[in-house]
């Protein structure tokens, strides 16, 4: 195998054979490349198409903070989409394409955008799109969002699983390259609990790049004699492929690991990433630094890339973009890449270094005081022009243009808090300032220390502090020789000789131009400069563009960089897949689901199911023949009112209190009065808000003197019980009263209808007698059933018949419900869902989530009367406010419509019968509607304006935005047997 | 963040749901002259403080207490946690 630009040595495993294909065409790589090294060592330098001007675009970095090699990887439901190329690692088969162009990455149609540069300049959306209004929408925005985008996503679902996960130590170091192995050595070796994250698949960071040598090891070796050391001890847990993407509160850190990114499919029962949540109690923030650019004309042509990028891939992977390379520099860090560069026998055409006083180099010609002005190659570098110290213009061959600007420390996690960077002016960079994350010591060249030296030195001390905080003893190890050099730069940010586009943002397109004309139109702040060129947007965050930006502002403004400022930081570091943050949550188990006793029973009677409050309710249960909803819910409520149906009522919230004092605390937990209830009767409540409103209804039993059953409804059962809770631990802190909720604990069933008693009686061992004479209407007690086992028998009616409640505890649910429903068969007993149960209580006027909407009052409800002066109880006081008290106020009542072939619109507003339909003239509206079987005609529930005095009055019922208007009368809500008859049968 | 649970120790604040300012605590006398006036306060008027600030967590997937914590608004820094019940007692809610 021959690969073009591959040199010799390096880190990767030249004896391998990786098959990988890029657009279709095959190539090989080694174990240890990435996509990107690949793809250079093969001769490819042309990888992507830019976002705006589709320029053609080659790899600039080797580093996460990749701008241009924006690749779509796999295929299928795979495909992941701007995936950075130097970051995804190699793998047989892996399968990579380029994006953002049609119909290939040589000819771009949309390259036409290029010529159109002066048109798409900062700001162009904003000025363009205002008119005609009514364009945006049906126009621009379709157009504009088919054309904006890099990559495409596969629209199936993903079938890999993503996981979450905790983890804890006392120390957490981000970073393995030497300051950060230093801290993790330090504190490994004083037994403190430690992990070591590191992004990249091998430890050693900026090590692993260079050709420095650490005591009399290579760099890479000592690295390796580190970890191997680390690995042995079992206090430090070394992960690697892990991104450390945010700093929280109190020392927690998101961290995702990508576990199976470098497969092409996760090995079985692996996840693909797992976000990890690191509580840590101290940190050593050991992330390195990232080399910038200088911006030139024409400075995006691939093959033009950052100085350190090219000598990483160079001594770590053994590859040079390009035989012929130029460096382009303004410090001493750029002679380096040119002299390790002839060291592995690539020819260097020139150093291009814009201090007058630059160092020689042997090997390689040095253009002191010499600028870039302008490069040549449309699809890949092919020269460049120099303008001398002299004046003279020269051109320069050479395939690739190592640039270095200087290095930023990656001070982005010490940001996520309220950490403000200060300005360095030995490095012409930001470095750590103001108010870290909490527990957070940086070293090494995060923290501006950027020679190995100062990492290894500031690496062990920072790990060193931060055990004494903790009062673990921790020495410092002994230091190895190390390079340490001065750091010897002038800043410098773009070259000012440039006429045409020099780019700043290669990622947005966003060019010196764009940051001329944003000052020109008063976008001067970083926040507004970021905003109105969208510099420092997208997957790089702007890691090499920021600086740039800035340095071009401050000067405009005439201010200081400092002075001008950074943009604020934000989590997450490194773009952060929705899967890794999805975890588990994902499908079916994005909540909960929860069943009834009843559910395998319900299942097996076909039942259709619909979700409340996370549970699977029976909505209705079909039976042979029946080929619409409303045959089976008719016949439901039919069977029901004329012998007997249950239904499971499971899912109602149940709270147990018990204490002396809980009738004392039940009277102030709802609106109306339960201190004298008796013992063995249930009697329906209130609850209010403090502010008033009415928010949720059920019924308390008195099963004894200190000890009732409260229900809630299923939806509001969390938030009753908080609230209960609330109230007796933070208002009446000293009452005798205890709160459990059973609501998993018991089975409940429902049993109406004129023959529920009969039913019953079968059911209830006979030493209970639950005649209508010794188990009235609200009666409530404890009984035993089947024969022995323990149950709780309410007498109590949602639907308006005779009915029961009976409930046992949960494993006798499916039993129970068998047994009632062989009982039940003599009776033509039949099983109601949701559906029957919502017809039934609107038949009898009952209300429900529809009528207590967050809005209405008892009052409103027709409770008015319930809500007790002569107490104090949540939202009493306030419930008598003027506003809520008004005689018009809006009253709960029926609507029957006046043709009986009309339906009652759900959500309708009422019109009085001659006025106008306007929000002005607006009655009521309403709430509930249903088609009544047993009055054979649509009716509904409505809030109507003093309705309670308008019975009889006909109103227009109106949806203007289905078209529909009605003529309904206004009656009673309680539409079937009125006085109770049936309940007390 | 975390919350230092007086009675379980460190818990991660998921665990918990917020309420608000700790004043809930001091519900007013519902048969004083102005009770409307005082629960119109005390329901609907709050103070917004950037730094120390009292307020009402509930341990809901936990042991279901509600707790006082006292957190800077500006750092999330937590100096103190306490049960809810005995800070009520403390101010005086004993019945």
């Amino acid at each position: 195998m021959t690969h073009s630009n591959r040199l010799g040595g390096g880190l990767v495993d030249q004896s391998t054979r990786l098959s990988f294909s890029f657009d279709g065409a095959e190539y090989q790589g080694h174990q240890g490349d990435t996509l990107a090294s690949a793809l250079l060592a093969n001769g490819v330098r042309l990888m992507g198409r830019s976002f705006k001007y589709h320029r053609p675009r080659g790899v600039m970095t080797a580093g996460s903070e990749e701008p241009n090699a924006l690749v779509e990887l796999r295929s299928g439901a795979r495909q992941e989409p701007n995936t950075r190329a130097t970051v995804a690692e190699l793998y047989d088969g892996l399968d990579a394409r380029s994006q953002n162009r049609f119909p290939s990455l040589k000819y771009d149609f949309m390259g036409i955008n290029d010529r159109f540069s002066n048109f798409l300049t900062a700001g162009f959306y904003y000025k363009t799109f205002m008119w005609p209004k009514a364009f945006w929408e049906k126009l621009y925005e379709p157009v504009i969002r088919k054309a904006a985008g890099l990559g495409s996503v596969s629209f199936q679902d993903d079938p890999d699983c993503y996981d979450k996960g905790f983890r804890h130590c006392d120390l957490l170091v981000i970073g393995s390259g030497p300051a950060g192995l230093m801290a993790a050595l330090t504190a490994g070796r004083a037994g403190a609990r430690v992990i070591l994250a590191e992004e990249d698949f091998v430890t050693g960071g900026r090590l692993n790049a260079e050709t420095h040598q650490i005591g009399d090891m290579a760099g890479s070796d000592w690295a390796a004699s580190v970890v191997a050391e680390l690995v042995a001890l079992p206090n430090v847990r070394i992960l690697t492929r892990t991104t450390v993407i945010g700093a929280f509160d109190h020392g927690i850190y998101g961290a995702v690991e990508r576990v199976s990114d470098h497969l092409a499919v996760p090995e079985s029962g692996k996840p693909r990433q797992v976000l990890w949540r690191i509580y840590s109690k101290r940190a050593v923030l050991a992330a390195g630094a990232t080399e910038r650019p200088i911006a030139f004309e024409n400075n995006d042509r691939p093959g033009v890339m950052l100085a350190g990028a090219v000598r990483a891939y160079a001594n770590r992977w053994a590859v040079t973009p390009h035989k012929q390379v130029a460096i382009f520099t303004n410090n001493d860090d750029g002679h380096r890449t040119a002299a390790d560069l002839m060291a592995k026998g690539v020819t260097v055409t020139g150093v291009i270094d814009i201090r007058p006083d630059a160092p020689s180099l042997s090997g390689a010609e040095v253009f002191a005081g010499a600028q870039v002005v302008d490069s040549t190659g449309r699809l890949g570098l092919r020269s460049v022009k120099l303008r001398l110290a002299s004046g003279e213009l020269r051109d320069l061959n050479c395939g690739a243009l190592a640039v270095s600007g200087g290095w930023n420390p990656n001070v982005h996690l010490t940001c996520h808090q309220r950490g403000k960077p200060v300005w360095n002016d030995a490095i012409a960079a930001f470095i750590p300032g103001g108010e870290l994350p909490f527990g957070m010591r940086v070293a090494g060249a995060a923290n501006g220390d950027l020679s190995t030296m100062g990492a290894l030195k500031t690496g062990a001390q920072a790990a060193k502090d931060a055990l004494d905080d903790l009062g673990i003893r921790a020495q410092l190890p002994d230091l190895p020789k190390a390079e340490d050099a001065k750091i010897s730069l002038t800043p410098f940010w773009y070259v000012k000789a440039s006429k045409g586009r020099a780019w700043i943002d290669q990622q947005n397109d966003v060019t010196v131009k764009d940051i001329k004309l944003a000052h020109q139109e008063n976008f001067r702040s970083v926040e507004h400069l970021k905003r109105y060129t969208t510099l420092g947007m997208a997957t790089d965050q702007g890691k090499t563009s920021n600086m740039g930006g800035l340095a071009v502002m401050a000067e405009l403004t005439g201010k200081s960089i400092p002075e001008t400022g950074t943009t604020i930081f934000r989590p997450p570091y490194t773009p952060v897949t929705m899967g890794a943050l999805a975890g588990r949550s994902v499908g079916k188990d994005f909540h909960p689901t929860r069943e009834t006793p009843s559910h395998k029973w319900a299942t097996e009677q076909g039942a259709v199911f619909v979700e409340v409050g996370n549970w699977m309710r029976a909505q209705w249960f079909p039976k042979p023949g029946e080929t619409h909803w409303r045959q089976s819910v008719e016949r439901e409520v039919r069977q029901t009112r004329n012998s007997v149906g249950v239904c499971d009522v499971t899912t109602l919230g149940k709270i147990d209190v018990q204490g002396a004092d809980a009738a004392t605390f039940l009277n102030k937990i709802y609106a109306n009065g339960f201190a004298k209830l008796a013992i063995g009767k249930v009697r329906y409540g209130v609850m209010l808000r403090e502010d008033g409103i009415a928010y949720d209804d059920g019924t308390a039993a008195r099963l004894a003197e200190d000890h009732f059953v409260v229900t809630t409804t299923t939806a509001n059962a969390v938030l009753v019980y908080r609230n209960m809770e609330f109230a007796r631990q933070c208002l009446w802190p000293d009452l005798d009263v205890q709160l459990i909720s059973t609501t998993e604990a018991w089975a409940q069933y429902a049993v109406a209808g004129p023959n529920a008693r009969n039913l019953l009686q079968k059911i209830v061992d006979p030493e209970f007698d639950i005649s209508n004479d010794a188990f009235p209407f609200m009666a409530c007690g404890e009984v035993t059933v089947c024969g022995g086992l323990r149950a709780r028998l309410f007498r109590i009616s949602f639907s308006g018949e005779l009915a029961y409640e009976i409930a046992v505890p949960t494993r006798y649910g499916d039993a129970m419900i068998r047994a009632l429903m062989e009982a039940g068969e003599e009776f033509d007993v039949t099983p109601y869902g949701t559906e029957a149960l919502g017809v039934m209580r609107i038949e009898k006027g009952h209300a429900a989530g529809n009528e207590l909407n967050g809005t209405t009052t008892a009052l409103n409800l027709g409770l008015g009367r319930m809500v007790s002066k002569k107490k104090d109880c949540i939202g009493n006081v306030l419930s008598e406010r003027e506003g809520l008290n008004e005689d018009n106020a809006l009253r709960l009542v029926g609507l029957r419509p006046v043709d009986a072939r009309d339906a009652i619109p759900a959500g309708a507003h009422l019109m009085n019968a001659d006025g106008d339909v306007s929000a002005k003239t607006d009655q009521g509206y309403v709430t509930s509607a249903a088609y009544s079987p047993i009055l054979e005609s649509s009716i509904g529930l409505a809030f109507l304006k003093g309705g309670a005095d308008r019975m009889g009055e006909i109103l227009r019922v109106v949806n203007p935005l289905e078209g529909q208007d009605i003529r309904a009368e206004v009656v009673s809500a309680h539409f079937v047997d009125p006085d109770g008859e049936r309940l007390r049968a | 963040m975390l919350i230092n649970h007086p009675l379980l120790g460190p818990r991660d604040a998921q665990e918990f749901t917020y309420l608000g300012d700790a004043a809930l605590i001091q519900r007013p006398d519902w048969q004083a002259d102005d009770a409307a006036d005082q629960f119109h306060e005390y329901l609907y008027l709050r103070d917004n403080p950037a730094g120390l600030h009292r307020e009402l967590w509930f341990h809901e997937a936990g042991d279901r207490s509600w707790l006082v914590v006292t957190r800077n608004t500006v750092t999330h820094e937590i100096t103190d946690v306490q049960l809810a019940r005995d800070v009520a007692r403390n101010e005086g809610r004993s019945t």
